[in-house]
């Protein structure tokens, strides 16, 4: 199957749209993570060459947090690992839908595969309309989201002192209701609302775990939850027609 | 130390997990990991929404002035019956405007 020029463009520029709210409650932490690098130390070129070359969000605040109190590089390095952890996931749920693509494609997909990017681009793919150009709305949206974190990480850099009470504006509610208005349309079977409810609350039981470990464990623990309960309502089912 | 060598060292850490899948076109998955990785949207995204709006300083936070989750109960709302993304979106942060506004919590 081919893709024409005119479906390249349109879903490119879908991606785009779709992820557009979920940048919006990205730019106070660019503009923090370049205002606090540059105050642990580093020069405004290394502090944006972190966003180009790493674009981890939050690896990237741990790894400016823990230089500044004096940690050494083995422990950022293990840090990053284990914040990044949870992208396994990720890379893990959409590999079935890239695996198609040549290597460089992969490649620049999987550089660009953030929380905000998976959110929209999962559910490009969970669309059923048989459309053999989706990883250009992948491009889209994970090309928007590198953009808008370079600019944002440079504006910090630069103006970082002077935008005041950053974190008081309270953007990030324009990620958590774009993550509930994907989430909650998904919540359509017992198995999944029951993944939802055990992720939140081991989320919540677990908030004291270090390095956003308690996502990856709640992740976890709902998909168990998930799969068994699925398993269970299929024996069920099963049971009854053979009785 | 030279900061390069850290950042090139996070980038080599970053990229490997991120590609550690894709990396491996040819491979297919067993069936119960299909299985599995259909509840990964469900699992991560809560397991990010419910501590966001229930601890949005990073305490637990069950005040009725917590203005993330009175907004976070209606865009709930909302996403359940409109089942429209952008409504949702925009009506979930038109509602914690407001609520914040009401609150006196805007930083203006």
């Amino acid at each position: 199957m081919s893709c024409s020029r005119d479906s390249r463009i349109r879903e490119l520029l879908d991606g785009v749209r779709h992820i557009l709210p979920l940048l919006l409650g990205t730019i106070p932490f660019a503009i923090l993570f370049g205002s606090l690098a540059v105050d642990a130390g580093f020069s405004p070129a290394q502090a944006q060459g972190m966003s180009l070359l790493v674009f981890a969000g939050a690896a990237q605040f741990v790894a400016i947090t823990l230089l500044a109190g004096g940690a050494g590089v083995a422990v950022v390095l293990s840090t990053t690992l284990v914040i990044n952890l949870r992208h396994l996931l990720y890379s893990a749920a959409l590999q079935p839908h890239v695996r198609h693509l040549p290597s460089r494609w992969r490649a620049l997909l999987a550089f660009w595969l953030t929380d905000e990017a998976y959110a929209v681009v999962q559910q490009r793919y969970a669309r059923d309309d048989g459309s053999p150009c989706k990883h250009w709305f992948f491009l889209g949206a994970a090309m928007a989201m590198y953009a808008n974190w370079q600019v944002f990480t440079l504006v910090g850099v630069f103006f970082g002192q002077r935008v005041p009470n950053l974190a008081s504006w309270g953007l990030d509610f324009a990620m958590l209701a774009t993550f509930t208005g994907i989430v909650v349309p998904m919540l359509r079977n017992r198995p999944s609302l029951a993944a939802a409810l055990v992720a939140s609350g081991v989320a919540l039981a677990s908030r004291d775990l270090p390095y956003q470990l308690e996502m990856l464990v709640a992740a976890l623990a709902g998909i168990v939850v998930g799969v068994l309960l699925e398993r269970h309502g299929r024996n069920n089912l099963s049971g009854e027609a053979a009785r | 130390m030279n900061p390069w060598w850290l950042i090139l060292g996070m980038l080599a850490i970053t990229f490997s997990i991120r590609y550690s899948l894709f990396a491996w076109p040819n491979l297919h998955f067993p069936t119960w990991l299909n299985q599995a990785l259909h509840y990964v949207p469900v699992a991560v995204l809560s397991a990010i929404v419910v501590p966001g709006l229930l601890m949005p300083e990073g305490e637990l936070d069950l005040a009725w002035d917590n203005a993330y989750l009175l907004a976070g109960l209606v865009t709930i709302a909302i996403a359940k019956f409109s089942r429209h993304l952008l409504t949702t979106i925009l009506g979930g942060l038109v509602t914690f405007l407001l609520l914040r506004g009401l609150f006196g919590q805007l930083p203006l």
